[in-house]
């Protein structure tokens, strides 16, 4: 498939459906996720978007960063409310009352997606409507300030789950959300980091084109949350995907494929090392929790090989 | 509803021409009475078709063909999505059906669809409405004109499927009209009406239409039905002025509102609530003028010489005119207020319809658990106090009519769960009102006669509870 958008000079010239001078945090992944998407989007756009940083921070009336038509509804509910705008565009166009093009994206964070929205997602997949669902996960409800979801990663101290005397933060690994989407058999789920836009870009475009609702899962720093410089932003994604810790994976039409492997795995630690959300890792007996992590990620990594070699359509037959 | 306790639906023209009897002495309170008809007209000679009343509001829903309907089933308007689902099935309807996996995401489904322009349906009873709660105050603060009939029933827990008013009651501040129905045919012409009434530029407003669960949502009644055509012109096509998908004018909905215009916005919502007490009976109108069905905020029955009246909404108001009339034919001046529309709540029209009673019990198929009455008997009885500026005043009232002040209010909580309500039940209620007025003993066949057997005061003694056991 060929890239639509091929350079970084292309991504910067693409349709700006969400402008400049939103109130988004310095260093916030989630715009920057939500506009290498867009610039994928193959015409007119609407976007849906659960209740949370990006929806508070985008549309503060009067004010909207918004150029193509944007709805927000709940916190849980940014899929269901997606699939009656679809239908809505279907009936209107099978009617002849509208007649432009529109593609529909639904945004939700983690806590939108992998928790309180799960329900209304699910519903949204199995339906089988024409949305692209893009989660930018930044593993915990950060609008609120910090408290746990089921995307915070194993050791991670939030306001819910402190790190303490006795307690070494989080201790419950994530949640595999990108299982549990492609689970419903859609025909496009995806896992994908800004660092690495070209193949972010090229799984968006996919997910425009597939014939039925796809799933992005974005990784997307909180600069509040995970404690760094606001300016390691990109450079935090590209160590998540280089120490596996976020892998890079599609899942097309049931066919798992790590869309990138890294030259030289690097340790989890180069990973966990910038964030205050860590730190409390790096002492006495917690120490051990990162010989686990780093146990869970390498488990991971061969399970995603042994899903690739298993759903690989089968050689030489034909 | 029994045989014979719903003469109006039993004998409609002999209703309808006691209505217009009644028309003349009821001048006195002329917002209460129903819609005179326009000039020229002449009702309407319609084959009648025996409908259940989840069949006549489906097949209703199929003649304004929404272009969006999205609907999770639920005891008892389970009929409603399964007929709908075949009219889908069998190509009878363009309607785009969604069948989501949850009553909040029905209700999300269709704001998103109303949102993007389209005409958009749902519905729904008890815990269905309750899980929609959230989304019921999104869909009206975000003026999107949603028709929702809601097939009343009793809310958990205890789990019960029957009728009771308690999960639109829950809803009565969530910004919706609410239209309440007597019976199937009412129903039937309150979908149709709603679909105007939310619509009005003026009003841009989601719309409940209230029919009671079993009661009238599965018993068959003889009812006059418009053709396609008819309800199609009736409703016209939606065309909204801002949608999501218009391609030149992108449009932001549901943004984050602070504390410098959310307060306009909130003011704005009210002022269209209070435009639909124009709207509603102008919708009516245009609807008599069509089916000679002629209805108002409240219909008032046999009011305007009585001294004791029961205030009731729903289908048991079909048992209350029965009782009515029995007590009138004994002699008894007994009269009867039906509640129409609870939101926007008649209160101007209702303080008029009952300021010259000697007593009333307002009766509720709910109990608010406010430890201090019902909600319809809060707002009956808050209308009648201080209305229009003036304070209750013996002089002005015609000759004969309550001598002291305004009437006296009683609450009655009757029916939770589905419990039967029969005429002896209200003949019970009105043995309590003319006890109130002429210190007469309640009737009965043993000592302590019917009112003892049946209405059970609270600690707070404005409040009864019609059968129910201790």
């Amino acid at each position: 498939m060929s890239l639509k958008v091929k350079s970084l000079k292309e991504l910067a010239a693409a349709p700006q459906w969400l402008t400049p001078g939103h109130r988004m945090c310095a260093g916030c992944g989630a715009p920057v996720a939500v506009r290498q998407v867009l610039a994928a989007a193959p015409g007119r756009v609407v976007v849906g978007c659960a209740t949370g940083c990006l929806e508070v921070a985008t549309t503060i009336y009067p004010y909207t960063a918004w150029r193509c038509s944007f709805i927000h509804s709940a916190f849980e509910n940014t899929a269901a409310t997606m699939s009656g705008v679809e239908a809505a565009y279907r009936s209107l166009r099978r009617q002849g009352r509208v007649e432009a093009d529109f593609v529909f994206v639904a945004v939700g964070g983690d806590g939108g997606t992998y928790d309180i929205g799960l329900q209304s997602l699910s519903g949204m997949l199995e339906r089988g409507h024409r949305v692209v669902y893009v989660c930018y996960d930044n593993g915990a409800y950060m609008n609120t300030g910090v408290q746990r979801s089921s995307a915070t990663p194993k050791g991670a101290d939030t306001t819910t789950c402190p790190a303490g005397e006795a307690s070494p933060g989080k201790r419950q690994p994530r949640k595999d959300l990108l299982a549990v989407a492609s689970a419903h058999g859609i025909p496009y789920a995806a896992q994908a980091a800004p660092s690495h836009w070209r193949d972010l870009v090229r799984k968006a475009e996919k997910a425009f084109r597939a014939e039925g609702p796809a799933f992005l899962n974005i990784l997307a720093p909180c600069p509040r949350g995970w404690r760094y410089d606001t300016a390691q932003t990109i450079e935090l994604t590209r160590l998540a995907v280089e120490t596996c810790f976020w892998p890079l994976v599609e899942v097309e039409e049931g066919r798992w494929s790590i869309t990138f492997r890294p030259k030289k795995k690097k340790p989890l630690l180069d990973f966990l090392k910038p964030q205050g959300r860590f730190r409390h890792l790096f002492e006495g007996q917690n120490l051990k929790m990162i010989e686990e992590m780093q146990r869970e990620v390498d488990e991971n990594w061969r399970r995603l090989e042994a899903l690739e070699h298993l759903t690989a359509p089968a050689e030489g037959v034909g | 509803m029994g045989e014979g306790v719903g003469p109006r639906t039993a004998e409609t023209a002999e209703g309808r021409d006691r209505a217009a009897q009644e028309s003349a002495p009821d001048a006195a309170a002329p917002a209460a009475s129903a819609l005179p008809l326009p000039a020229g007209f002449r009702r309407a000679r319609r084959k009648r078709t025996a409908l259940t009343g989840n069949e006549a509001v489906a097949l209703a829903m199929r003649q304004v063909e929404p272009d969006v309907v999205a609907a999770y089933p639920i005891t008892p308007q389970t009929d409603i999505v399964q007929f709908f689902a075949s009219f889908v099935a069998d190509g009878r309807v363009k309607t785009e059906f969604v069948t989501v996996e949850s009553e909040h995401s029905a209700m999300s489904a269709v704001v998103g669809a109303s949102a993007a322009g389209a005409r958009a349906m749902t519905a729904t009873s008890a815990n269905g409405l309750a899980l929609m709660w959230e989304v019921l105050y999104i869909a009206s603060g975000s003026r999107l004109p949603i028709v929702m009939p809601v097939v009343n029933r009793a809310l958990s827990a205890p789990i019960n499927i029957h009728c009771d008013h308690s999960d639109a009651m829950g809803a009565r501040d969530s910004g919706w009209v609410q239209l309440w129905s007597e019976d199937a045919q009412e129903a039937y012409d309150n979908v149709i009406q709603a679909v105007r009434i939310a619509e009005d530029p003026r009003v841009l407003l989601p719309v409940m239409v209230c029919y009671d669960g079993f009661i009238i949502s599965h018993a068959l009644l003889n009812l006059e039905v418009l053709t396609d055509e008819e309800v199609k012109e009736f409703v016209g096509t939606y065309r909204p002025d801002r949608s999501l998908l218009d391609p030149d004018r992108p449009v932001t909905v549901g943004p984050l509102d602070l504390y410098d215009f959310y307060f306009e916005h909130k003011r704005q919502q009210a002022e269209a609530m209070a435009a639909a007490r124009a709207v509603i009976p102008e919708v009516a109108a245009a609807y008599a003028a069509l089916t000679g069905r002629s209805y108002g905020m409240m219909e008032t029955y046999r009011l305007a010489d009585a001294k004791a009246a029961v205030v009731v909404l729903g289908s048991a108001a079909g048992t209350a005119r029965f009782v009515v009339d029995r007590l009138r034919r004994e002699g008894r001046k007994a009269g009867l207020l039906k509640l129409r529309v609870f939101r926007p709540f008649p209160a101007c029209e209702m303080a008029d319809a009952l300021r010259g009673l000697h007593a009333v019990a307002v009766m509720d198929r709910c109990d608010g658990f406010s430890a201090a009455g019902g909600p319809v008997f809060n707002e009956v009885r808050s209308a009648l106090y201080g209305l229009h500026g003036e304070r209750p005043d013996a002089a002005r009232r015609p000759q004969g009519r309550a001598p002291n002040g305004p009437p006296l209010v009683v609450n009655v909580v009757y029916g939770l769960g589905g419990r039967d309500v029969d005429p002896g039940d209200v003949e019970a209620v009105f043995d309590l009102l003319f006890r109130h007025i002429e210190g007469e003993e309640p009737r009965g066949e043993d000592g302590a006669g019917v009112l003892s057997r049946s209405l059970r005061p609270s600690p707070n003694t404005e409040v009864h509870y019609l059968g129910v056991r201790e």
